[in-house]
């Protein structure tokens, strides 16, 4: 069981972003991938969401063996994949638990309806461990959040609808300390033997409360170096320059 | 296709059953194609109505010939409604029952699958059910008959509450506001009359449902509602037709009155296939401390123009126009409001949603008029445009004349699209483009939907659904 990433290759308008990208995620692993900016991490976790702006020229992306390159967006997520954004979008309107709501009912059987009790006391439950205020639950989706609140809403969907494979893009940019280890705990408590996590991050920061059990450094559209926790501690030392005279 | 989740396949499948259907014609009165004096005779005498009714009816054809279309500011798709290739009545009687028992079974089989008498034990102090030219049901629950609350047919109302009915017909709009107007006043058949008594708050709403079932015709459905003093009452409509190749005309007028301190909502849910030019004239006339609300969602139809209005007479008067439209593929919604204040510290408010999808058009025609000599008086106007996919068109054109300096008005105006980068995310959590596009839709009505009585909510909400199923791959 595993998100394998092979040889991927991939573009947008004509420009190459992914060069031949080669990654595989068992589940029950949680791998981190860092790299300077441009390097092509962020585009590499929509690629794998499956979004439109990219087209992908080579390789391929397997879910548990199987290869998701003609599913569409909203069906690679029922699949099981499931991406925490940099930059989540506002739906102006849109309560979160009305939203929230939708996406499960979304992955029932034809005929069923979501239990409307159980769903309130699984998402309350679950906005507690997040330390989330319950009027949240009424809030138009992002809609006048910070940047605190939209990540944390990130990861109450991530918990809600309990993927396979999660994909955090850069999670920790803009969180405080405090915002920073409620994510992480929240995140934390998702880790099984049968869910894998990719953490796109930046810093090394975010890797002190989520524990990877590899680090990947990404540079120009491929994974030039991997090693165990401690690669993040060195990057964390001695930066990026070693890309340079590599 | 794995992609298509329970709910939206069971709407799918609804979406055959909700308004296009039709049944063979079997009408014992039908006044055949075109418009001249005989076929106004001919409704005046299966109508059996008094003389006065009959030379109404003959002055408002010289009224309507005399007009010309109004395509100097209206969409020249006016044009390709061809008036000798319509017929103006089509009936059974005109006398409607009083119980379903007693309803055709067509007809009865028609408003039950619109769900009509079920919502009518569920809900409604009272319904009336017009197929094409007649009310084939109309009730009133008799607690609030035993109160003196009269809901009957215009035809009824003009026949047998002429002393209440005769001195405000015709007065909020006149026979010659408008070419239709004019035409619905030569060829009125259907639609209701109501009357509250002074002090009686009318708790459950009373609700008409006006159906097309034949090809080739035109609906002209007539309503008249007067609130007397202190008295409060709801009224809902519901509109369908089923989809034909040719054009199909509705065209209705609906005058209210609110007396001193009375309150009147008036809530439309229109869901018309969209062959039917819908082009109908409402507007309310609000006395002393009166209120007059209008919420109006316009779903469907080729062409819909409306734009309610609401005199207000009395001081602090009040009135507001709630309105939602809808721009499928190939559908023009030129809606809007007219709020004429005519007295001091007269307060209105509008605000209008609309949506264009694809190649649909969205037209937002406002008129607001507050005169030199009056004091205290305040407007507010948001108009509010969603564009989905770049074809979609929307215009605003507010007029908003406001004459001396002791009045407040403001006009807010937005257009926003549900962008990819919406779309993106909301897939990303499951949702089906079709899911998502609904979903954005429902999140930009829904501080108006608010509201809305729940029954009516859950309507809205099936049938944008339904609308965006059909637009969306």
């Amino acid at each position: 069981m595993s998100l394998t990433i092979e040889n991927l290759h991939a573009s947008v308008e004509g420009n190459e972003i992914l060069k031949g990208l080669n990654l595989e995620i068992p589940a029950g692993e949680v791998h981190a991938i860092m790299g300077p900016n441009g390097s092509g991490k962020s585009t590499l976790s929509k690629i794998i969401a499956g979004h439109d702006d990219y087209e992908v020229t080579e390789g391929r992306v397997l879910l548990d063996g199987v290869d998701i390159a003609e599913l569409e967006v909203d069906e690679r997520s029922r699949a099981g994949i499931f991406l925490a954004f940099q930059y989540p979008a506002e739906v102006p309107g849109v309560s979160n638990a009305n939203f929230l709501r939708a996406a499960l009912q979304a992955r029932l059987p034809e005929g069923e309806e979501i239990d409307a009790v159980a769903f309130y006391k699984d998402m309350y439950a679950k906005m507690d461990e997040l330390e989330m205020n319950r009027k949240f639950t009424s809030r138009a989706v992002n809609e006048g959040f910070s940047g605190g609140e939209k990540k944390r809403n990130e990861i109450l969907q991530m918990m809600m609808l309990e993927p396979r494979y999660c994909l955090l893009d850069e999670t920790d940019s803009g969180l405080d300390i405090d915002a920073l280890k409620v994510v992480a705990k929240g995140v934390n408590a998702m880790r099984s033997a049968n869910r894998g996590f990719l953490v796109i991050t930046h810093y090394q920061r975010l890797l002190d409360y989520i524990k990877p059990d590899h680090v990947h450094v990404m540079a120009d559209g491929q994974i030039v170096k991997s090693g165990g926790a401690e690669l993040a501690l060195e990057l964390e030392e001695s930066g990026y320059d070693f890309l340079k005279t590599a | 296709m794995n992609s298509e989740t329970a709910t939206v396949k069971q709407v799918a499948l609804e979406k055959d059953d909700v308004g296009n259907f039709s049944f063979p014609e079997s009408h014992k009165f039908d006044a055949g194609y075109g418009l001249t004096k005989d076929t106004i005779d001919y409704i005046s005498k299966v109508k059996d109505e008094p003389a006065w009714v009959n030379e109404f009816r003959h002055r408002a054809l010289k009224t309507f010939e005399s007009k010309p279309m109004p395509t100097n500011w209206a969409t020249k798709d006016l044009e390709n409604i061809d008036f000798d290739k319509i017929r103006y009545y089509l009936s059974d009687g005109a006398q409607p029952k009083r119980s379903w028992d007693d309803v055709p079974p067509e007809v009865l089989e028609t408003f039950d699958r619109l769900g009509v008498p079920e919502q009518e034990r569920a809900f409604l102090a009272g319904v009336e059910a017009q197929y094409d030219s007649e009310a084939a049901y109309s009730n009133v629950k008799e607690a609030l008959a035993d109160e003196g609350v009269i809901f009957v047919t215009c035809s009824e109302g003009l026949k047998e509450h002429e002393e209440i009915f005769r001195p405000w017909f015709g007065k909020v709009i006149p026979t010659g506001d408008n070419k239709f107007s004019a035409l619905n006043s030569a060829v009125m058949s259907g639609g209701s009359f109501i009357y509250i008594p002074p002090g009686v708050k009318v708790k459950h709403p009373l609700q008409a449902y006006f159906r097309i079932n034949s090809e080739n015709f035109g609906q002209f459905e007539r309503t008249l509602i007067i609130a007397d003093e202190g008295s409060e009452v709801m009224y809902m409509e519901g509109c369908t037709a089923p989809k034909f190749e040719t054009a199909t005309l509705h065209s209705a007028v609906v005058e209210l009155v609110a007396m001193k301190g009375a309150k009147i909502q008036y809530i439309t849910v229109q869901n018309w296939s969209s062959n039917v030019f819908n082009l109908v004239t409402k507007r309310g006339l609000a006395h002393e401390d009166a209120e007059i609300r209008w919420i109006d969602c316009n779903i469907g139809s080729r062409l819909t123009m409306k734009y309610p209005g609401v005199v207000m007479k009395g001081e602090r008067a009040r009135g507001e126009v709630i309105s939602i439209a809808l721009a499928n593929d190939g559908q023009h919604q030129d809606t809007g409001a007219k709020m004429i204040h005519a007295a001091n510290n007269t307060t209105s408010n509008v605000i209008s949603k609309s949506i264009s999808v694809g190649e649909g058009r969205s037209t937002y025609r406002g008129q607001v008029h507050i005169p030199k000599h009056l004091k205290g008086c305040k407007n507010n106007t948001e108009c509010d445009a969603l564009l989905i996919n770049t074809n979609s068109r929307t215009d605003t054109y507010p007029a908003i004349s406001v004459k001396g300096n002791q009045h407040v008005t403001q006009h807010e105006a937005s257009v926003s699209q549900v962008s990819e980068e919406m779309l993106f995310y909301m897939q990303q959590r499951g949702l089906s483009e079709t899911q998502a596009m609904s979903l954005a839709v429902n999140g930009f009505i829904n501080d108006l939907v608010e509201e809305f009585p729940m029954e009516y909510s859950v309507e809205l909400k099936r049938l944008i659904d339904l609308e965006m199923e059909g637009s969306v791959g």
